[in-house]
């Protein structure tokens, strides 16, 4: 496990990530914010200390697979990539432009470190299954993660892989699943139940842990023992707030697809996001 | 230009079913090639891929009723390197049509998806189970190849080709015995129509086991004095567009042969290709906006009008038309 200095530092990372995404949003002027936010120390986490990977050598070919399958939170996955030098910090600012690499939804191989396409919600969990397949059919070691959505789960396709990839003791594979109970016209329980989610899940035959999505130290933790799973595929229940470190998006489901309008709102936020609303203060 | 070939019209007598041709083909090339993984979503023994789950078990998946998930597994398995054989009826393919789009097509990943029990001759299940409508769902996507091969033998080498190109393909075939048209030493290449039979008053274009019936419809016309060439249009996409032209632009109107809603379909990419390059009357023998029904093969042939009698009055219909404008097109 990293030291407490190095836990610091990727408090800062998530941070500057969170930046890097209302700033993207914002030039923008189109994008999902509330998502994007809530996943930023998830990211940090999984490129910062669990994967198993090498940014200058984006495709090597024993990586950890990390692919998204809700795509539209792809400026996280932008941000965290570039702050992981797998591509210049310019270029995040070219997000959903004419001409840019950093489409509005991610597509596969356009950057390096972007595993798959994703956009239509429900189909990367299953692309994840066939990676996790292709690891063991070939005796790799790797592991894949696969990040969804909660509001993803209204899809039938998630819990055709599901079953799939229990039935197939698929333990390279894990699901990290961001439960910020928001999907893009309401709240998860309000439209669709998913409750109760963890023993939907288990009787789908997975494993199940549950994690605060914004301590980086027990996600760190959490996801490493997901990595080491033996028995059954793990998905990890990360609890997040949607919108998170930005105080007028925190929680509210009005900001899953909209980025900041204004330029007051822009500053309000990354004000917000430099003292993480006076909680922590690390500058 | 165009391989010429003549009809074997002498072995007709001789019938096997193309979904087996895939069967077999694929067994052969899995031998020599550890990188094929066949899937399927329930129709092991429908499909024809029995052999290769008793052969390969270890790369053999049945994903159970889940369509969607399979096409998705089988471009994770062409992410990581393998080249996927994901098969079921052609009707399904509808079921997983954004899967193709998304997870497939867009990253042209070498998926091979196989769709068996196309057209009407699927017979006694009905209406349900006979795809009309896969080559028009699927012809919009980028990427993708199509390929309607016209009996076992052209289906062995269209699995092959398929194999060896990278990138999406889908393959169409049948579930009844049909005729064997072409013989095995007949070349065959992705995107090049085949004249099978040489002519100068009508070209027919078919694809698939109906192309018996063009042929019969042929020898038929070639009595009553008229020559129709008949062009084997194996590939749908990306059609030949060198090889239709140059037929139009000589006999100057054109039948389009297909087990398929005639919208979106063979008729349909044949029409947009002349529109565009060379336009003659056409006529188009094919499913007219309607489902089908249960009943024989042969019944339902006849009842939507498919067999060699209903080419043999479209072509004399189309000419009619070549001669004067008159006669307006029958939809």
């Amino acid at each position: 496990m990293p030291a407490k200095t190095s836990f610091d530092q990727l408090v800062a990372t998530a941070k500057d990530i969170r930046k890097d995404i209302i700033e993207m949003l914002f030039t923008a002027g189109s994008g999902h914010s509330a998502g994007s936010l809530g996943m930023a120390d998830v990211f940090t986490a999984l490129y910062f200390s669990v994967l198993s990977h090498q940014p200058d050598n984006p495709w090597w070919e024993d990586r950890d697979r990390l692919l998204v399958s809700n795509g539209h939170i792809c400026p996280v996955w932008y941000a965290t990539l570039a702050r992981a030098s797998y591509f210049a910090h310019e270029e995040l600012f070219t997000l959903r432009k004419f001409g840019s690499r950093l489409q509005g939804h991610p597509v596969m191989h356009e950057l390096p470190g972007i595993e798959n396409t994703s956009g239509s919600l429900g189909q990367g969990i299953s692309q994840a299954v066939g990676v996790a397949l292709a690891a063991k059919l070939q005796h790799k070691t790797y592991h894949t993660f696969c990040i969804m959505g909660d509001g993803e789960q209204d899809e039938g396709e998630v819990w055709e892989a599901y079953s799939f990839a229990a039935a197939h003791t698929l333990t390279n594979l894990t699901v990290i699943m961001d439960r910020n109970m928001i999907q893009s016209e309401g709240y998860t329980e309000h439209i669709l139940p998913l409750e109760p989610l963890r023993s939907k899940l288990y009787a789908f035959g997975w494993d199940v842990m549950e994690v605060d999505g914004h301590d980086i130290p027990q996600l760190i933790h959490v996801l490493r023992e997901a990595k080491s799973a033996y028995l059954r595929p793990t998905v990890v229940i990360a609890h997040t707030i949607p919108g998170k470190g930005v105080d007028f998006m925190e929680g509210k489901y009005d900001w899953h697809a909209q980025p900041p309008r204004t330029v007051e709102e822009a500053r309000t936020a990354l004000n917000d996001l430099q003292t993480l609303q006076g909680k922590i203060d690390h500058d | 230009m165009t391989d010429t070939h003549s009809p074997m019209l002498s072995s007709q007598t001789v019938k096997k079913a193309t979904r087996d041709g895939f069967g077999e083909t694929l067994v052969e090339l899995a031998k020599n090639d550890t990188k094929i993984v066949a899937l399927t979503a329930d129709l092991t023994s429908s499909v024809r891929m029995q052999a290769f789950a008793e052969t390969f078990p270890d790369r053999f998946f049945t994903v159970g009723i889940a369509e969607q998930n399979m096409i998705g597994i089988a471009a994770g398995l062409a992410m990581s390197g393998f080249t996927p054989f994901a098969a079921t009826y052609g009707v399904f393919m509808g079921r997983a049509w954004d899967q193709i789009r998304v997870s497939v097509c867009l990253n042209n990943l070498n998926v091979k998806l196989i769709g068996t029990h196309a057209g009407v001759s699927v017979g006694a299940d009905g209406g349900t189970a006979q795809a009309l409508e896969d080559i028009a769902m699927l012809r919009a996507l980028p990427n993708l190849t199509i390929i309607c091969p016209a009996d076992y033998e052209e289906t062995k080498k269209a699995v092959r080709a398929a194999a060896q190109m990278r990138g999406p393909v889908y393959i169409r075939l049948s579930r009844e015995e049909s005729p064997i048209l072409t013989q095995s030493h007949m070349p065959f290449e992705i995107g090049k129509a085949q004249i099978l039979r040489q002519g100068q008053d009508v070209t027919i274009i078919g694809c698939g086991p109906l192309l018996d019936e063009a042929l019969r419809a042929a020898a038929f016309l070639e009595k009553e004095g008229i020559s129709a060439e008949v062009i084997n249009c194996h590939t749908i996409k990306p059609i030949d567009r060198d090889t239709l032209v140059a037929s139009a632009r000589k006999t100057r109107c054109v039948v389009t042969v297909e087990n398929h809603q005639i919208r979106g379909g063979l008729g349909g990419a044949v029409a947009e290709t002349l529109a565009q390059r060379f336009p003659v009357p056409i006529e188009m023998i094919g499913v007219h906006d309607s489902f089908g029904q249960s009943g024989t093969a042969e019944e339902l042939l006849q009842a939507y009008e498919l067999t060699a009698p209903f080419i043999v009055k479209a072509v004399e219909y189309v000419m009619k038309r070549k001669h004067s404008s008159l006669f307006p097109a029958v939809d």
